[in-house]
Order: C-alpha cells, then structure tokens, then sequence
C-alpha cells in the first residue's frame, strides 16, 4: 500500500515539476504570432487554389498580415472577403471593383487570314520560340490554348481559333496574363460594356491584309467619344474605363468591328 | 580507309548530288535587295543612309553599334528606297534597309584594290575583317573580328577549317572547295598570322572527295595547312565534334572552342576574309545552294546578300512541273527554319534553300506515340546527353533539372534525337522551345 503511494506522490510530483516547467519554457521561447493571421485565414475561402500568386490560404494570410499582399488580394473572395480581412487588419479595403480578364484578338476563324499549316508543337510559347504562326497577323491570339492550361478556374476556352474568356468563371488571378507570349491578356472592369478586341500596332492597310476584324486605327472612336475615354496609341485604341460612360457609340461606328460588345 | 569521327551521330540521305553537278554562276538580282540589321549575333547594326540615298555595292549601310556587331553593306548599286520593319527570315521583325537596284553595280571607291602581303599587320587583318562585316558563314553568324581577337593568341593551337557540310541537300561549301581552293589557304594563313603557335587544319567529309583533291593539291607545298578527311556524318561539322574529331580534345559542357586552344571558321568565312584583306572587298557576296526535289534545276550559285528567295527559285528553273510545294526551308532539312513566305531577302549566314515537294514532319506526326524509352535518341546525341529525360524534365516544366543536371542548354538543337526516335517525338522542338524559355527568363 505503502509502494503505491509513494509511486503516486512521486509521479504527481514530478508532472507538477515538467508542468512548471513546459510553462516557464513556453513562456521564454514563443515564438511571436500575430493573432490576426488566424483571424485573416479564417475569413479565406481555404480551398488553397493559389490565385493570389501565393502558396495557398495560410501563405497570402501571412502575407497579408506583414503587409505584402493587399487586403483585397484573394481573387476568389472578392469584395465580401476584403471588407472582412480590411475590418481585422484596421485599414480602409479599396474599392475593390470586380476585374475580369480580356483576350484583346478578335482574329478568330473567321476574321483573320491563315499563313501556313502549323505541325509543330501544338502550343503557344513553342510556336513563338518557332517564330511561325499558323496566322498571318503578327499580334494576335495564336489559338493554341497556353492560357486556358494556365487557368485554374477553366474560365478561358479556346472557340473558334481564338482564346475567349468565360467572365463568370474568371477571378482575375491573373495567371494567364502570364501564360500568354503575345501579352495579348489584360483586365477589363468585369462590367465594362465593351472592349478593343485588338492588338495589332500596324497601320490600317497592312492590319486590313491579315485581318478583317482589326483595329485600323482610324481614330474615329476616338473622335466620337464624348467623355474622351478613347485613345488610339500606336495604331491601336485604347478605352480608359474611369472615363468610360457605356455609350457605345465607339461600337456604331468601328468599321471594322474591333471594338466589340462584352456579355455580361 | 576508316576516316576520324565521334561517337553518336546520325547518316540521313545526304541528296547532295541533285546540286553537284551544275556549274557555279553568278547570279545577279534583279528587284529590290533588303539588308536586315541583325544578320549576326550581337547588337543590330545602326543604319547610317536614309530614304532617298544613293548607295554604291561594297558601300556601308548600316554600322556595327559596338564591338560584337558588324558592318551591313549593301551589294548592290542604286536608291535606298525604305528603312522600315520588315519579317526576316528568322521569322521576327527587324529594322530592314530596302534598296532599289539599278541594275549596274557600280562599286564603290576602294573596293577591289588589291594589296600584298608582308606589308600587313595584325591589326591590318583584324580591322579589314571588321570593315567587311564578316561574320561566320556556316551559319551562327557570330562577328567574325570578335572571334578573331583572341586574349591569348599564342594559346591557340589549331584552326580548323570547317569545310565538313554534313546537312543534307547543301553543296555551297563543296563547290567553294572546288573553284576557290586557293582564296582559302590564303585565308587561312592570313588567320595563322594571327595566331603564332597555330596550324591550321581543313576538315571535310569523306563523301567530297573532288574537294578533299582540290584542297590537297593547294596544300601540297604548305607547311602550315594540311587537309583532314572525316566520315561523312550528321553532325561532323558542329563545332564541338570537329574539334573532339580533328584534335582528339574534347569540350566540357560550358566551354568554348578557345578554352582547348581551337579556333573554327567555316571555309566561306575564310575565303571572305581573304576578300576582305587581299581585294579590300566587303561581304556582298555568297555560294547558296537552290536544292530540294520540288526544284526544277538544282544548284548552287553565287549570289549577292540581300537576293529576293523567290527570284533564286527562278534562278534555279522554277518549281518541278506537276510539283506541289509542300515545305520550304532556310537551310537543310535537319536544322533549316521553315518559312512562311518567300519575299525573304538571302542573309550573310544563309547557305541554302530547300524545297520539298513532302513534309516528312506532318507525317511524323501523325505517327507520334508515347515515348517507348528506348534509349535511341541518347546514342543519337552527338554531345552525349539524354534527350529522353531532358523531354520529361522539359514537359514538366522542371528547368532547374534541364539546366543543372542534365545540362539541356548544351543541347546544340541538330535534331539528332528526333531523326532517330522510333516513336516520332518532336524532342528537337521542345528542345528549342525550352532553352528559349530558360533564357528568357534568365533576361528578367
């Protein structure tokens, strides 16, 4: 009987001793952690797609909190998510106006001209390393789908020869602004009314040989634009969508039709 | 007799008797003629003329914007009609100057006057190879001056001049040996001046042997010169093999011809160094091979940088009657660019054009399986890498692995392991596509 209190005892004794001295210990040697890092992480969708350019949710939680990425920086959480991480982090979220991409060609089948029967490696980086394009515009979608295998999101479909983005699906992570070699990619305002589907910086008639949905470049956008929210810069228009009031006079009047109506 | 050769390599059809046969002409343009500015590697030449200028042939027109650039000269008499962008051969823009021929070739002051040796200095060479815009024929293209102006020139002990052409359908190089024999010791010797403790070698594959003869018989009384007959194989004339073929010294991944005291120079490049020095000549003309079995007449002619490609097509008979063009190339069928147009002009290091009436290529790949590793392509590779493992390593995007273990930027892209694969991969393209890639993002 005697034994087994003494057993008792002794191994209560030394816990309490190993107890105090885990605390003491813990107490030292913490390792600093912001408590709104977990706050942040709780307010992420958690499925680690990586869309933010960061390893996954803990990552851009991290990120976040030590000021690297913006608090509007998780492209599928959109707004909801930003005012919830701007509230934890103290700051202001910015306006953050939803973004889609756009795929500047409008070359499609039926529009642009064929140069040559590609058999090379069915993608566009190798194509360009080639310097062959299966088109005889120099500036335009290739239509070998890099950026629909870049798209985590399966918003960006090749139809009809060229890449078309699903704006639905697109979260704007961006990765197929990366994917593209022609850097034919580029946000748009997910409810801007429409957009220069061009890319092509040569003059009217050399653009007119290779592609029949081109922007020539004639300026007359520009001219009807009433809140000057178009400029034509080297041979291509451009809309600046702070200024842009949806009149969609710029549509009527492109002759060529590179100005295009966007699906909502 | 067993001739000299290296290990891996390939025999694919060689076709060089389609333009043996014919004589060399000269062939002289007669529409406009365009001079990419980046015809070498290096810095783009700077164009000194504009629209509207006179030009004579043998007259700069573009200059070289630092020391690894070279001269553009026109070689033709008349009216520079734009100085624009244009697609070159490469299949980029470039700035292009575009002259309106005359029809005279008039020559400008200077060129053509003769000087003699034992008067030169080294420096003479070297600023006559410069002025001259000479930069390697055989096709890289890298500043002839540059390659010349070596940090340690009693360090060098071979020059070798590669007269090797192992790319099917190509007989510039051949027929250059036959007729201009003599041109080409001389400019050898004018490279051996350079580089005291050197001697200089002429490599040419054994299925030449009328230039083999020609060759010998120039060098017969030389001290310095000697000819070196090789097996014919694809690729004997890519740098690193003639070198391991001709001197017994092999390259590690990395170096350069120089590290183990080897210079090649491409005979085309050593005939127009001897131009250049001897006929203060500037590079205006070239040997270019018109060949391919969708071609009327075959041959080889010499012609004047800048010739539209599709009046040397006419130069050469026009397509075969009842000939579909299926495939045309700048270069041979092994590493030849296709092209998509036939409005090119002919650049310095542009030796041949080849049309074909087949394109073995869609056919491969319409036949294209799973890799079935077996190992073929890795005998094939004439560097001794392993074109297998650097396909999966290229397709997985693993380029630390490409680059670092299985040295993939040594790939010297001769198509070796594609010609091989039983299983009709396209290796040499992904290839081609990942070094692009790795340096691209090297640039960043």
């Amino acid at each position: 009987m005697q034994s087994i209190l003494i057993a008792t005892v002794a191994v209560a004794i030394i816990g309490l001793l190993i107890g105090v001295l885990l605390v003491i210990v813990g107490n030292k040697f913490k390792v600093e952690t912001d408590p709104r890092e977990a706050a942040v992480r709780e307010f992420l969708p958690g499925n680690n797609c990586g869309g933010c350019g960061y390893a996954g949710c803990d990552a851009m939680a991290a990120a976040i909190v030590a000021g690297e990425a913006p608090v509007s920086g998780c492209p599928v959480g959109g707004d909801p998510v930003a005012e919830q991480i701007a509230n934890i982090m103290g700051v202001e979220a910015e306006e953050g106006e939803k973004k889609v991409a756009f795929v500047k060609c409008g070359g499609d089948c039926e529009h642009a001209v064929p140069k040559c029967n590609y058999i090379g490696i069915r993608d566009c980086a190798s194509a360009m390393a080639s310097s062959i394009s299966p088109w005889k515009c120099d500036y335009g979608c290739l239509g070998f789908g890099s950026c629909a295998a870049a798209c985590p999101f399966d918003a960006i479909h090749v139809i009809n020869g060229v890449a078309r983005v699903d704006s639905a699906r697109c979260k704007a992570c961006g990765k197929c602004i990366t994917a593209c070699p022609k850097h034919l990619i580029e946000f748009v305002p997910a409810d801007a009314p429409h957009a220069v589907a061009c890319s092509n910086k040569d003059r009217g008639p050399a653009v007119k040989k290779v592609c029949s949905s081109g922007c020539i470049g004639c300026r007359l956008c520009e001219k009807q634009c009433e809140a000057g929210a178009i400029k034509v810069e080297n041979n291509v228009a451009h809309i600046d969508y702070e200024k842009c009031t949806g009149c969609g006079k710029c549509v009527e009047k492109c002759p060529a039709g590179a100005i295009t109506k966007r699906k909502k | 007799m067993q001739t000299k050769t290296f290990k891996g390599g390939i025999h694919p059809a060689g076709h060089k008797e389609l333009s043996k046969g014919h004589p060399v002409e000269r062939y002289l343009p007669k529409g406009d003629l365009v001079f990419p500015t980046n015809q070498h590697i290096g810095k783009p030449a700077r164009p000194i003329v504009q629209k509207g200028d006179k030009v004579l042939a043998g007259q700069i027109i573009a200059e070289a914007d630092g020391f690894v650039s070279a001269n553009v000269i026109s070689s033709c008499s008349g009216t520079v009609k734009a100085v624009e962008e244009r697609v070159t051969s490469a299949g980029t823009r470039a700035l292009c100057i575009v002259v309106e021929n005359d029809g005279q070739f008039t020559l400008a002051p200077g060129v053509g006057k003769t000087r003699h040796e034992g008067t030169l200095s080294n420096k003479d060479i070297l600023d006559a190879v410069q002025a001259a815009g000479i930069i390697g024929l055989g096709g890289a293209g890298f500043p002839t001056h540059v390659k010349l102006s070596s940090k340690n020139p009693e360090g060098i002990d071979y020059i070798i001049a590669n007269g090797s052409e192992c790319e099917p359908y190509i007989t510039c190089d051949d027929l250059l040996m036959q007729k201009e024999n003599r041109e080409i010791v001389e400019g050898i010797k004018l490279v051996l001046q350079l580089f005291p403790n050197a001697q200089g070698i002429i490599a040419i594959e054994d299925n030449k042997p009328e230039a083999i003869k020609a060759m010998e018989a120039v060098c017969a009384g030389e001290k310095q010169v000697s000819v070196q007959p090789v097996m014919a194989k694809y690729p004997e004339g890519g740098e690193r093999n003639l070198i391991s073929v001709v001197t017994g010294r092999d390259l590690r991944f990395g170096q350069l011809p120089a590290d183990v005291g080897c210079i090649v120079c491409n005979v085309a490049t050593l005939h127009a160094i001897y131009r250049a020095v001897f006929h203060s000549e500037p590079l205006m003309e070239r040997y270019f091979t018109v060949s391919g079995n969708a071609i009327a007449s075959p041959r080889t002619l010499c012609v004047r940088l800048g010739t539209n490609c599709s009046e040397l097509i006419q130069a050469a008979g026009g397509i075969r009657e009842g000939c579909t063009v299926k495939k045309v190339l700048f270069g041979g069928p092994m590493m030849g660019v296709a092209l998509t147009t036939l409005d090119l002009p002919v650049n310095k290091n542009n030796n041949a054009l080849t049309v074909l009436a087949e394109d073995d290529v869609e056919l491969a790949q319409s036949q294209m399986t799973a890799c079935i590793r077996c190992g073929r392509c890795a005998h094939a590779c004439p560097i001794h890498l392993v074109p297998q493992l650097m396909a999966e390593a290229a397709q997985r995007k693993d380029y630390e692995r490409y680059e670092k273990k299985l040295y993939g930027l040594d790939c010297i892209a001769c198509g070796s392991c594609t010609y091989v694969c039983p299983a009709k991969r396209p290796l040499m393209q992904l290839f081609k596509q990942t070094k692009a890639a790795i340096l691209a993002a090297k640039r960043k």
